[in-house]
């Protein structure tokens, strides 16, 4: 799917860095040195458990977060040291969509107040009226029916106010959207309607989106390409097909094991346990930084962080076991 | 109830719960057949307010005071029935007898206190003849049973991670040997490794003790790895209850957990849609007249808005739908409801 | 479930009431707030019409074979140890204090929760400056402070203002700060920086209506503490200059003839309870008004 070299991808960071100081003088590595390609009109699905940076690395492409050291590329220009009144215009294109249906929006406003909001900001349209219609037009399109456009965020439930978080986002709109676990706050039925417009959405307008996640299952429908973090590094990266039906780090293994399957036939089979805990991302040493949890370790694996080596086309592992060191 | 020999540890008839504010009256449980058996572990699964922890805190007579009321019906623990013993008699039953582990663990745990003491109080409350060393002895056992260093009593909650905090938590509820354990999505919080190892713990202490356990989730996939018998509730009913392979194999199904079944994002299948049940749980302040899931069913029929349809029994395998009743005819019961 | 998209559409079915109207529905629905409304409205108007109730002579003008009258139909409230006339006295003082009590507590909002906004949104070493020089101006009390600055600038209006309000406006920085801190954590907030929103409109969009509630039970507390504080001063000898008539003063000077004219002491207490009680049920309503959660 990234076979077209050719094309400048929408957007690209190299050895992104994002470090937390701590009191103390010590450095939280939430995000450690990320290189990735999203292009135009695809979805690049980011996994990991709580903790990896997923959602860090996703506001620092943004630029919500400022990077610590590295390059954002958009559309091949470098944002990464634009200041915020640069950044502005480059605001329309790239937006996001928050895990936390509660928090996300302003209680304070109605649901058209809240979706018009960026539109007044860039004063996109010249009459009030006429943002408001936009507005409008979005909420047909999210699927939100237009008597909810007076009501307040708490009238709504999760799935609603989840989506006018979606219509805000695509108010201006973008051409890149980072979704920070939109669904995983939503029940299962509600999580699949979301999902289905997300996917609408994207076919319709050729967005591209960075699909943040802890969940595998949800990830694969939702994605051409899939990277797999551990402790703000990425240890495999492949297309969606690829990464399912040959998983390679025994990480992203592990990862794929633990989601207790719905059917029974497969009930007394032991949960493929990985064991441990994530260490702590604070004043990390060298080396793989799954190690420690690893049942393959081997002692070169604490010495030196393995190498991000491309094992079959569009695959990439960083781990010195698949890798034959 | 003459019972010659108890076989079901819990057996919820016919139970009613309300909230009632001064604006509205939230009707969480409307009507609720609900039995475990001795030693087996049922999964209450559903979505966000269809009543499984108003469930498990009727089972414990912890509705919030002010506004639940349980209007009706009988819930037999072991023979005798809660809802009529007093508070005093409960607070034997509660931790001793019956226990809960919640969602979040830190609402569990007190944050000033050391873990080991908290296990301690427990053990304590419990067996008040124990002596100290007998205590300190059960606590380490306690924390050695859930696979935490017993050198570690005298941390505080903080100091652990999600995945042992829930441990600690889960250490707790089984330190008095209760014979009910009621585990409301006792995984939800945690990362999808954790939730392994502590569902594969819960799943060797239940085996070892003997324990029997009220599940509450809404993930069949946990449902699927850990329970013996299911029961699936929408708005306060149990729409369909069975075994396991009830649910999970049988071919009969009601619409909602059929569309239950569509909505989870499958791993083996590429699929780009999803197939979810449209539209949203009714409000519980406004419930319909007929079968609640009705106004969301692609099987709707004029019967199911007029009246609460009854209870469909194959063996093991019960289904609140017109679908398989007598009323609307069986021919209809064979119909292939994942053909959409 | 398809998309669709939809170009051109009436605004009709979202024509919403305006703001405004929609909170002075929800205000007057609450009975206090409308009790409160009324009473303070009546205190206004009486106030605001005082030279055309009694002239202001009557409130100066001393009349030794009128001291100490009890109330009566010709002094309603009696007359106070220079024989003035104490209801001209109270109707007139209304007027200085109550204006300075709600300048003073309307200027210290402003400020002080400006700077808590700012040093809560901030944060960092903006947030030290403004809370270590917050210390500082604790660390000498209330009323040292002020009359420090009056005594220094002189005892008239503006500068009695500007000592209360430089008294008052700690409390707001605080109270807007640790709310801000909280509000600042929220998605919305950093959902407006990625749709382009700068700081200023942060925080005047999005941080202060939601802070505004605390502000304002706050503000409505403070009136009738700064009517009590201006006694204090008065009593002092700090207030307004004298015969220039206020609520403190005429509590401070009847308090003399607390035994022998307690009528004296009566009648500018209640006005000031009765004031603060309408301007506290007008602020209860206020902020249930200005959240859509209660809306209904």
């Amino acid at each position: 799917m990234l076979n077209d070299n050719q094309t400048v991808p929408l957007l690209e960071t190299v050895e992104l860095r994002k470090l937390f100081k701590l009191k103390g003088g010590s450095n939280l590595h939430a995000v450690d040195g990320i290189n990735m390609k999203i292009y135009a009109g695809k979805t690049l699905g980011v996994v990991g458990e709580s903790g990896c940076g997923k959602s860090t690395l996703g506001r620092t492409i943004l630029k919500l977060l400022e990077p610590t050291s590295g390059q954002i590329l958009f559309e091949g220009n470098d944002i990464t040291k634009y200041s915020v009144s640069k950044m502005r215009p480059v605001r329309k294109d790239m937006q996001i969509i928050f895990q936390d249906p509660y928090s996300c929006i302003d209680p304070r406003k109605s649901v058209i107040e809240i979706i018009s909001e960026y539109m007044f900001i860039h004063k996109l349209y010249k009459s009030r009226v006429e943002t408001f219609n936009k507005a409008a037009g979005l909420m047909d399109m999210v699927g939100l029916a237009r008597r909810y456009a007076n009501s307040y965020p708490h009238e709504l439930d999760g799935g609603r106010r989840q989506r006018i978080g979606i219509a805000r986002a695509l108010s201006l709109n973008p051409k890149f959207i980072v979704c920070d676990e939109p669904v995983s706050a939503l029940d299962v039925s509600v999580q699949a309607q979301n999902l289905n417009l997300l996917m609408d959405i994207q076919d319709e307008l050729g967005l591209a989106y960075m699909f943040v996640t802890h969940d595998l299952s949800v990830v694969k429908h939702i994605s051409d390409d899939i990277m797999v973090m551990y402790l703000g590094k990425c240890v495999e990266r492949a297309t969606s097909d690829e990464l399912f039906a040959n998983p390679q780090h025994p990480y992203t293994k592990a990862l794929l094991a633990a989601i207790p399957k719905p059917d029974i036939r497969m009930r007394n089979k032991e949960f493929q346990l990985i064991k441990g805990e994530v260490s702590s991302p604070v004043n990390v040493k060298p080396g793989c930084r799954f190690a420690s949890r690893c049942d393959y370790a081997v002692p070169e694996c604490s010495q030196r962080d393995p190498d991000f080596v491309e094992t079959s086309p569009e695959h990439f592992v960083a781990c010195y076991i698949v890798n034959g060191r | 109830m003459a019972h010659t020999e108890i076989q079901n540890i819990l057996e919820i008839r016919d139970l009613k719960v309300i909230y009632k504010t001064d604006l509205e009256v939230v009707e969480a449980v409307n009507g609720l057949d609900l039995t475990i058996g001795k030693g087996k572990t049922l999964g209450l699964v559903g979505e966000t307010g269809a009543g499984k922890t108003t469930t498990a805190l009727s089972i414990l007579k912890l509705l919030p005071s002010i506004t639940g009321r349980i209007l009706q019906g009988e819930i037999y623990f072991d023979g005798e029935d809660i809802l009529k013993k007093s508070e005093h008699d409960m607070q034997s039953v509660r931790g001793n007898r019956i226990s809960m582990v919640f969602q979040d663990p830190m609402t569990s745990l007190n944050p000033v206190l050391t873990v080991g003491d908290q296990i301690a109080e427990a053990v304590q409350l419990h067996n008040p003849d124990m002596s100290k060393e007998q205590i300190n002895e059960r606590v380490a056992a306690t924390l050695n049973m859930v696979g935490i260093m017993p050198s570690r009593s005298g941390d505080y909650p903080h100091q652990f991670s999600g995945g042992m905090k829930q441990r600690v938590v889960i250490a707790m509820a089984l330190s008095c040997e209760p014979e009910l354990l009621i585990a409301d999505e006792p995984t939800t919080a945690l990362d999808v490794t954790i939730q392994a190892q502590v569902l594969t713990m819960i799943r060797e202490l239940r085996d070892r003790l003997g324990t029997s356990m009220l599940m509450i989730t809404h993930d069949l996939g946990i449902v699927a790895q850990t329970c013996d018998d299911v029961a699936v509730m929408y708005s306060g009913i149990i729409i369909e209850a069975g075994t396991a392979e009830d649910i999970f194999l049988g071919d009969k199904h009601h619409p909602y957990t059929v569309g239950l079944f569509n909505s989870i994002p499958n791993l083996d299948i590429k699929s780009d849609r999803l197939n979810p049940i449209t539209g949203l749980m009714p409000d519980p302040t406004n419930l319909p007249k007929g079968c609640v899931f009705a106004p969301r069913c692609n099987h709707q029929m004029e019967i199911c808005l007029e009246a609460r349809p009854g209870v469909f029994e194959e063996g093991t395998h019960k289904i609140r739908c017109y679908l398989f009743s007598e009323a609307a005819g069986n021919s209809k019961a064979g119909v292939d409801l994942n053909a959409e | 479930m398809n998309p669709q998209k939809v170009e051109s559409t009436t605004v009709d079915n979202f024509k919403r009431p305006s703001q405004t109207k929609e909170i002075w529905r929800r205000f007057s629905k609450s009975k206090g707030a409308v009790i409160g409304f009324v009473l303070f409205s009546i205190i206004a108007i009486m106030l605001l019409a005082a030279d055309f109730i009694v002239p202001y002579e009557a409130a100066i003008k001393q009349d030794f074979t009128q001291q100490l009258a009890a109330p009566s139909r010709e002094h309603f409230f009696g007359t106070d140890g220079y024989g003035r006339d104490a209801f001209a006295r109270l109707l007139h003082g209304g007027r200085t204090s109550l204006s300075i009590a709600l300048l003073a507590t309307f200027s210290s909002a402003v400020l002080g929760s400006a700077l808590g906004a700012i040093s809560g949104y901030f944060g960092g070493k903006v947030d030290s400056f403004i809370m270590r020089s917050l210390d500082i101006f604790m660390s000498v009390p209330d009323i040292l402070f002020t009359m420090a600055v009056v005594y220094a600038l002189g005892a008239n209006f503006t500068n009695l203002l500007f000592a209360l309000t430089l008294a008052y406006f700690t409390n707001y920085v605080r109270l807007v700060r640790s709310q801000v801190l909280n509000l600042a954590e929220q998605d919305y907030v950093e959902a407006a920086r990625a749709g382009g929103s700068g700081s200023t409109r942060i925080i005047l969009s999005h941080i202060i209506p939601n802070a505004v509630g605390v502000i304002i039970v706050n503000t409505t507390l403070n009136v009738a503490k700064i009517i009590l504080y201006e006694s204090t001063l008065s009593f002092l000898g700090l207030g307004m200059p004298p015969p220039q008539p206020e609520w403190g003063l005429m509590l401070s000077e009847a308090r003399e003839f607390m035994r022998t004219a307690p009528w004296l002491m009566f009648f500018p207490s209640a006005a000031i309870v009765i004031t603060a009680a309408s301007i506290n049920l007008m602020g209860d309503g206020l902020r249930d008004a200005l959240d859509p959660h209660l809306k209904s």
